[in-house]
């Protein structure tokens, strides 16, 4: 009964979105004004329906309901709980039906709380709100049907990919998600703004905390996601440019532009086009995204279980949602006026130069990404790897981070360079200084982009602080401290990065129990390697001692997990965290001889590269706290005074 | 100008969706082939994977009749679904045999009661050890093998029903 | 006339770095790009030393050799028309076996012996049939049926 209720539900969804779309058509384009009063009840209704066939979903799961074919896919009665939760999303059809419930509540939150906004362009936002969950409504009803039973049930399920059975996936993909989707919402209030032709600062007001919040949420997933793929890969490394990850971070570099240009607009009144523009490529780039790793057309080391046919269906639908709205934007941005104008020195100018950069590197990593699959339609098989994108990404990033430490030392409008110049003495000076310390320690023995990194890192950080240098911080805004702990966020990403690169100490080697390896300042003795059982898995593990120092010895058990329900192998790295860096321990394979494989990298302060993403989501929430609270103040103010 | 600007957008993702449209529509080639057709199939022996049919041996393969070696495994949806083919072969005479990949004996009892026992002879492969000899790369795979025991026809993937009659007639070509 | 100006300068800006962006990742592609190459490939066409590339096909029965130092591997690559030799050092994937497909990302040396610094075996048993979504099997006449 529980999955046929959730159909019920999925269905009814469906209708209401059919019902508000068509609502919002008549009453804007029909001029019938009554029809549109029930357009905002109808939203949050469906935003309901929604969320009651996701729980549905959750609890049949739960349940392990075998009669249920996707239950049966992705599920089994022996996993543990935690995992029978998160596999209601670590598969297509659950993803996809999350997708549409965030979308659902989304719209019912714009419908409920948004006051800002004219009442037209509101009432065009929800429509388009509705027009997106309504491709995706079908692509689950018609394409892949989450609810459809199986007669009779299977005695028990296919359980879940072992490599998705991990903490990790409980969080990584719904905020991903949740991301994805809110750059949705601010693809609806673009496409409302194009219709009613109102892009302003009030437009960008409105459109502003949406941008943000799923900025916040991107960045939390893509550093989860990273964090997640360094520790369960087992390879040491934290990035690897797989197809899969660009397609989390296309959507987050467009939304990083658009966070910046939606400011310039919303304090400014510019760049009115631009922003209209990156709204709709930031959503864009979600469903490429989307696309990409649900169509299986690039190959990557992230396993989904992927599907041509489907891959169609996304495909049609991005089509149909990106070319309509490239279309409408060719159609009625001639008639968006030109914003307020800005001198040469400005902020602004500097944000224009921001948003250049993001979208420089953007379209570089789209190439990348895609460049296998252009050349294979000329018969040609080619991988873009690691040293592409780190050869162009790497560069024009260290730019981006001095323009970042620029930017916030410089006014709006208006400001003279040599003053500019001034208020970046101190970090310059401090880059200076880091330059001859860095040549005099480790000139020759570091690479130039670490070299670089490290520098930039310093100076940005010291730079990241500087607009709170001098001022009342009990007076600065809030939203002044989200800029500068989101800026000295990436900073110390940075320094983790350059770090991880330019002083990690790997050692590989084969070892009989009883040995000893040296591995950078560390010490580990092998001391034996036992099988062990888990709830669905055995493996094998190695213990390890490991000592620095003349410190005292702490344990390491790094395993081969071998996962019976679906004959698959997987290496658990064993890492220990100290305050200056990890110690990452993989085990390899038996050789012939009793010797067993180790591999050990030493990484000093590579947990800063996590640190400082956190940081820049933290800034980024601090921001949407500071604005929003600041917008309740103004109006409750309004209100006193009338 | 700036028209020609305002449409470049729309124009450049035209570009990208007729590039994903050629990929998708594209038949997928990343396929290694084997190079085991024509050679003799490997030597091994693999106990009993179950109840009541006995296990394999390389040896016992080469009767001077064709047959066909089933690559299968209880925990493998698609080999549920190839069952049916596999009993139609058997139906027209067809014997087969099977190992079971990385599989217990009572999942491979439940499997053949629900699915149906198409074979003469299991064996089990705990570690997938002759699959990997045999140079088969997941589950279900097919080999066609002639009568002195050599490979005539490696099937990647589980056997569709219009896959049936191009089976048998590789199986009459290695009589 | 002033603002005028400003934009232009703006554009040219724009107009500067997407074309130095473009060359940018032109060259790097020529460079970085991985060709995915065949044993036949490489004897026929030929591979520079140093060039990264990825190499594919089936490790060669009774070529895999352990090196003393317990980490490093050598085998053989074939695709039935040309054999490579390679090598490997670190941890290989569990399913890279002999007989077995594999591909290989790396380059080769001047004595022509390939290096992989990567070893990518492919293995998918979860891939499931197209024919098989929305299907429900019949125990009593061992047919599958289309849900209706």
């Amino acid at each position: 009964m529980i999955a046929e209720a959730g159909l019920i539900a999925l269905w009814l969804a469906f209708a209401l979105a059919l019902l508000q779309l068509t609502l919002v058509g008549f009453g804007l384009a029909g001029g019938k004004q009554e029809l549109l009063g029930s357009v905002r009840p109808i939203a949050v209704a469906q935003g309901g329906l929604i969320v009651i066939a996701f729980a549905l979903l959750i609890a049949l799961f739960l349940r392990s309901d075998m009669s249920v074919l996707l239950v049966v896919n992705n599920s089994h009665s022996m996993k543990p709980w935690l995992y029978k939760f998160a596999g209601t999303w670590g598969n297509h059809e659950g993803s996809m039906l999350l997708w549409v419930t965030v979308m659902g509540v989304a719209g019912a939150a714009v419908a409920l709380f948004e006051r800002a906004l004219r009442r037209d362009t509101h009432m065009a936002t929800l429509g388009g709100q509705a027009a997106i969950s309504l491709g995706f409504y079908a692509f689950l009803l018609f394409a892949s049907n989450p609810f459809a039973r199986i007669d009779p049930p299977a005695a028990d399920g296919q359980g879940l990919n072992p490599l998705l059975q991990d903490p990790g996936l409980a969080f990584h993909p719904p905020t991903l998600y949740l991301g994805y989707v809110g750059l949705s919402v601010a693809f609806s209030f673009a496409i409302g703004a194009l219709l009613t032709r109102r892009v302003d600062a009030a437009f960008a007001r409105a459109m502003r905390p949406w941008v943000l919040g799923a900025w916040i949420l991107l960045t939390l997933g893509i550093t989860a996601g990273s964090y997640w793929a360094y520790y369960e890969l087992g390879w040491g490394g934290w990035w690897f440019w797989d197809p899969v990850e660009n397609a989390s971070l296309m959507p987050w570099l467009a939304a990083t532009a658009l966070l910046h240009s939606v400011t310039v607009l919303a304090t400014r009144d510019a760049l009115r086009a631009w922003t209209v523009m990156l709204a709709v490529i930031a959503f864009s780039m979600s469903m490429v995204g989307t696309f990409l790793v649900r169509s299986g057309i690039l190959t990557s080391v992230h396993a989904f279980a992927v599907d041509p046919e489907r891959g169609t269906f996304i495909l049609v639908l991005l089509g149909f949602y990106i070319g309509g709205a490239l279309a409408l934007f060719g159609w009625r941005v001639g008639a968006v006026r030109e914003g307020a104008p800005f001198e040469l020195v400005s902020r602004e100018t500097m944000l224009v130069v921001n948003n250049l950069l993001l979208t420089v590197i953007l379209g570089l990593v789209l190439i990348g990404t895609l460049y296998p699959l252009m050349t294979e339609a000329f018969g040609h098989k080619v991988s873009v790897g690691a040293p592409y994108f780190d050869r162009i990404a790497g560069p024009i990033a260290l730019i981006l981070m001095l323009v970042m430490a620029a930017g916030p030392l410089t006014r709006w409008r208006r400001d003279r360079l040599s003053v500019v110049a001034r208020r970046l003495l101190v970090p310059a000076v401090i880059a200076i200084f880091a330059v001859a310390l860095l040549a005099w320690v480790a000139w020759g023995r570091i690479g130039v982009l670490p070299f670089f990194g490290l520098v930039v890192a310093l100076a940005v950080g010291a730079g990241s602080i500087a607009p709170l240098w001098k001022r009342n911080l009990r007076r600065t805004p809030l939203f002044t401290y989200g800029m500068v702990i989101a800026h000295l966020g990436c900073a110390v990403s940075l320094a983790g990065m350059a770090c991880d690169s330019a002083f990690t100490v790997e050692k590989l080697a084969a070892v009989r129990v009883g040995d000893s390896v040296q591995a950078g300042d560390w010490t580990l003795q092998f001391n034996r390697i036992s099988p062990i059982a888990g709830d669905n898995w055995t493996a094998l593990q190695a213990d390890l001692e490991a000592v620095r120092g003349g410190g005292a010895p702490v344990m390491l058990h790094p395993q081969s997990r071998f996962f019976a329900s679906a004959a698959t192998t997987t290496t658990e790295a064993a890492l220990l965290t100290r305050w200056n860096g990890q110690l990452y321990v993989v085990l390899g394979q038996e050789a012939e001889d009793g010797r067993w494989q180790l591999r050990i990298w030493w990484k000093p302060f590579v947990t800063l590269i996590w640190l400082g993403g956190i940081l820049i989501a933290l800034g980024g929430a601090l921001a949407l706290i500071g604005r929003e609270r600041r917008g309740w103040q103004l109006k409750w103010r309004e209100r006193a005074a009338a | 100008m700036r028209k020609l600007l305002i449409w470049l957008p729309l124009g450049l993702f035209l570009g990208f969706f007729a590039l994903f449209a050629s990929g998708l529509l594209k038949p997928d080639d990343r396929v290694i082939t084997s190079k085991l057709v024509g050679k003799t199939l490997p030597a091994f022996s693999l106990p009993a994977a179950a109840s009541d049919r006995p296990g394999l041996v390389s040896t016992e393969l080469a009767t001077g009749k064709p047959r066909l070696l089933n690559i299968f495994a209880s925990w493998c949806l698609p080999c549920a679904a190839e069952a049916p083919q596999l009993l139609a072969l058997a139906q027209e005479g067809v014997e087969i045999d099977a190992i079971a990949i990385r599989d217990a004996r009572p999942d491979v009892d439940r499997f053949l009661a629900r699915y149906g026992n198409p074979y003469s002879r299991i064996g089990l492969d705990a570690r997938s050890g002759v699959q990997i000899a045999l140079g088969s790369s997941g589950v279900p795979e097919s080999f066609v093998i002639d009568g002195k025991g050599r490979i005539v026809y490696q099937h990647v993937g589980d056997i569709r029903a219009d896959d049936v009659p191009m089976i048998l007639q590789r199986l009459k070509d290695a009589r | 006339m002033k603002a005028k100006h400003q934009r232009l300068i703006l554009a040219l800006a724009a107009l500067v770095a997407l074309v130095g962006a473009a060359l940018l990742a032109a060259s790097a592609l020529r460079d970085e790009a991985a060709y995915f190459y065949a044993p036949a490939d490489v004897r026929t066409k030929g591979v520079e030393a140093g060039k990264a590339i990825r190499l594919g096909g089936m490790v060669v029965k009774g070529s895999l050799k352990h090196a003393p130092d317990g980490v490093t591997i050598h085998f053989d690559v074939t695709d039935g028309k040309a054999t490579v030799p390679a090598s490997f050092k670190g941890i290989a994937p569990d399913l890279f076996r002999e007989g077995s497909g594999v591909v290989a990302e790396g380059a080769f040396d001047r004595s022509g012996t390939f290096v992989a610094t990567n070893l990518l075996a492919k293995h998918d048993e979860r891939y499931m049939p197209r024919e098989l979504e929305g299907m429900n099997y019949n125990e009593t006449t061992h047919q599958m049926k289309a849900e209706q």
